[in-house]
C-alpha cells in the first residue's frame, strides 16, 4: 500500500499571439515546437520522429474498439499530420496535438517526481516561447497553464497511472467517481466564470468541472467523461491497463499536483486490493454533481448519494483519506515509507484547513490562492466580479513567465508553496527519471543523437550506420530500461551499434 | 476603459483611507497591519505585471477546443 507506482502528466498549454487574434493556433503550436527542438537540436543533430507503430487510441478500456469510421476525427491522434512532435532528452513528448502546444512528461514511479517533471515541462514552454518569439518568423507568442478560454473551449491536463490489468473496470468506474467528483476542493486551479462560456461571472473551483458531460466513455474532446475508457497501455496489455484521468485542472501550485496524484494513487491501491467494496458513495447523479461542487466555493454543498444519503465533497474526501490511512496502518504498519505518509498526511491537513482555516489554503490550493487575489483586488477597487481586470488575474494566474505570471509572483513571494529549488527543476529539463524505462528513452536521446530515428514511449527506433534496417528496441515494461539496468551497458556502448549489439547479447 | 478602471482604483485604495492610519494602535492589529502591507504590496506587484489593457487581453484569448 503505497503512493509508488508508474505514473506522469500530460498538459496541453492555451495559446495566444497578442494582437494577431486570427492567427492559426495550429500553426503557432508549431512554431513552439520548433523552436525547442531546434534549440535542444543545436549542431545539426537529426530530429527524432514520434514511433506511432503501437499506439491505438481507439481501444476501449470496456473491450471493444470503435471504428474510425464513428470517431470524431480529433480522436486520430495516431496519424501523424506531419506536425511538429520530438522527444526529449528528459524522455518527454513535446508535440502539437489539435491546437495547441502539449508536453507529456516521462514516466516517473511516484507523486514527487511526476510532480517535478511535470514542473520542468512548465519551464521548457516558458523557454519554447521565448525562442519562438525571438526567432521572427512569429509574433510574441505567450502561452497559459490552464484549461479554458471562458468562451467554450476547454483543453486538458491529463493524468496516467500505471494499474493491474486484471482489476474490474466497474470497480474502478464505482470508487472512482465519488473520489473524482470531490478531489476538487484540494485539486481544482479556480475559474473565474460558471458555465462552459462562463456566461455568468462567479468563481468556482475548478477549470474543467463544466466541461464534463457524461460518467463513462471513449471520448476527450467532446461530451467528455469523468472516467474516461481509453484503453492504449503503452505497456504488456495482459498485465497492465493505463488509467487516462481526464477530469483534472492544470495546477500551478506543485504541492496540488502532488496531492492530487498521491491521493488518486492510494484510491487506485485500495480498489485494486478490494479494499472499498464495502464502500457505497456513489452519486445520484455524478455530471450534475460535480458541476455543483464546483460551484460552492463555501464548500457545504451535500452531493444526493444514490443511497438517498447526503454528504459534503469534505466529508467524502475525508471517509477516503480515512480509509487510505486504516489501509496504510494494516498492510505496512510502521514500515509506511516516508512519501505514502506525507501524502496521508497532507491530505489530512488541507481538508481539515479547508473546513476551519480556509485563507491557510492558500499556499498549496490553487483556487483558494487565486480567489484570495481577486477578493483582495476587487476590495480595494471596488470592482465588480464581472471586471474585465478580475477575468485578466484569473487568465493571468497561469501566465507560464517567471516574470509575468501571477502564481509564479506569489511562488517567489514565497506565498505559494514551493517543493523543488531551481536546480532540481532545471536538472528536470534535461534529464529523465532514472527508475523507469524514461532514463533508456532520454540517456539514448542525449548519447546517440545522430543514430536515434524515432522514439515513443514503447520504443526507441536506432538508425545504425551501414545496416539496411531501423532498429527497433520495444521498451514494453516501464520499470525496466532504468539506470540500474542499463547504466553499464550504456558506458560501455560508445556507439549506438555497440548499444544494439549488447542489447541483443542480453536479452 | 481601462484606463478609468484605473481612476477609480486609485481612489479607493485602502492603504490610502484613515483606518488602515489608525490599525497599529493595538499589538493585535500590528500584524493586522502587517498583513494589510503585504496584501497591497501583492496587489501593487500585480498592478505592474498586468497586462495594460485588461478587456482587450481577455476578449482577444480565444481558443480550439483540446482534449
Amino acid at each position: 500500500m503505497t503512493v509508488h507506482r508508474v505514473m506522469g502528466i500530460e498538459t496541453e498549454y492555451g495559446i495566444s499571439v497578442p494582437g494577431h487574434p486570427t492567427m492559426n493556433a495550429m500553426v503557432s503550436s508549431t512554431h513552439i515546437v520548433n523552436a525547442y527542438a531546434q534549440h535542444v537540436l543545436a549542431g545539426g543533430r537529426r530530429k527524432p520522429r514520434w514511433d506511432y507503430d503501437l499506439e491505438s487510441p481507439l481501444r476501449d478500456a470496456r473491450g471493444f474498439d470503435m471504428s474510425r469510421s464513428e470517431a470524431d476525427p480529433t480522436l486520430l491522434t495516431d496519424d501523424d499530420l506531419g506536425l511538429a512532435n520530438v522527444v526529449l532528452t528528459n524522455g518527454a513528448r513535446l508535440y502539437v496535438d489539435h491546437a495547441h502546444p502539449e508536453y507529456s512528461a516521462p514516466e516517473a514511479t511516484n507523486p514527487r517526481d511526476a510532480t517535478l517533471w511535470d514542473r520542468a515541462g512548465m519551464q521548457v514552454m516558458e523557454r519554447a516561447a521565448a525562442l519562438a518569439s525571438a526567432s521572427g518568423v512569429t509574433p510574441p507568442i505567450l502561452l497559459y497553464k490552464n484549461n479554458t478560454d471562458n468562451k467554450g473551449a476547454s483543453y486538458g491536463t491529463h493524468e496516467n497511472y500505471l494499474m493491474r490489468r486484471s482489476t474490474p473496470f466497474a470497480d474502478i468506474v464505482r470508487h472512482l467517481t465519488p473520489f473524482f467528483i470531490t478531489r476538487q476542493v484540494f485539486s481544482g486551479s479556480g475559474r473565474l466564470g460558471v458555465g462552459q462560456d462562463g456566461r455568468s461571472m462567479r468563481y468556482q473551483l475548478s477549470q474543467r468541472a463544466d466541461f464534463f458531460e457524461v460518467e463513462v466513455g471513449l471520448e476527450t474532446t467532446l461530451k467528455r467523461p469523468i472516467i474516461n475508457t481509453r484503453d492504449e497501455p503503452h505497456a504488456d496489455p495482459e498485465k497492465y491497463r493505463r488509467l487516462h484521468v481526464i477530469v483534472g485542472d492544470a495546477n500551478l501550485c506543485d504541492r496540488a499536483t502532488y496531492l492530487k496524484l498521491g491521493t488518486t494513487a492510494l484510491m487506485l491501491s485500495m480498489i485494486e486490493d478490494g479494499f472499498l467494496d464495502d464502500v457505497q458513495l456513489t452519486p445520484a447523479n455524478a455530471v450534475r454533481e460535480m458541476h455543483q461542487v464546483s460551484h460552492d466555493t463555501s464548500l457545504t454543498h451535500a452531493l444526493a448519494l444514490s443511497s438517498g444519503e447526503r454528504r459534503t465533497a469534505l466529508d467524502i474526501q475525508g471517509q477516503y483519506c480515512e480509509l487510505a490511512r486504516r489501509y496504510c496502518a494494516q498492510q505496512s504498519g510502521n514500515a509506511i515509507d516516508a512519501q505514502t505518509a506525507d501524502v496521508l498526511d497532507s491530505w489530512e491537513s488541507v481538508l481539515d484547513r479547508l473546513a476551519t482555516d480556509r485563507a491557510s489554503c492558500a499556499t498549496d490550493v490553487d483556487w483558494v490562492a487565486k480567489l484570495e487575489l481577486l477578493e483582495a483586488y476587487r476590495e480595494r477597487d471596488g470592482l465588480q466580479w464581472s471586471s474585465h481586470r478580475l477575468q485578466a488575474i484569473d487568465l493571468q494566474y497561469s501566465d507560464v513567465r517567471r516574470s509575468k505570471g501571477l502564481a509564479a509572483r506569489l511562488e517567489q513571494r514565497g506565498r505559494l508553496a514551493r517543493m523543488f529549488t531551481d536546480d532540481e527543476v532545471g536538472r528536470a529539463v534535461v534529464a529523465p527519471p532514472t527508475d523507469t524505462r524514461a532514463y533508456f528513452r532520454g540517456e539514448c536521446l542525449r548519447r546517440y543523437p545522430e543514430s536515434i530515428a524515432a522514439a515513443s514511449w514503447d520504443s526507441v527506433v536506432f538508425d545504425i550506420p551501414g545496416q539496411e534496417h531501423l532498429q527497433r528496441v520495444p521498451t514494453l515494461e516501464p520499470l525496466r530500461g532504468t539506470r540500474e539496468h542499463v547504466e553499464v551497458l550504456l558506458d560501455a556502448s560508445t556507439t549506438a551499434a555497440d548499444l544494439v549489439a549488447g542489447l541483443s547479447v542480453s536479452t | 476603459m481601462s484606463q478609468r478602471e484605473n481612476v477609480e482604483r486609485r481612489a479607493t485604495r485602502p492603504s490610502e483611507t484613515d483606518e488602515s492610519v489608525e490599525a497599529p494602535a493595538k499589538a493585535e492589529s500590528v500584524s493586522t497591519a502587517e498583513l494589510d502591507a503585504e496584501v497591497d504590496s501583492i496587489l501593487d506587484e500585480i498592478d505592474s505585471v498586468l497586462e495594460e489593457n485588461a478587456e482587450d487581453f481577455v476578449k482577444s484569448f480565444v481558443q480550439k477546443g483540446g482534449q
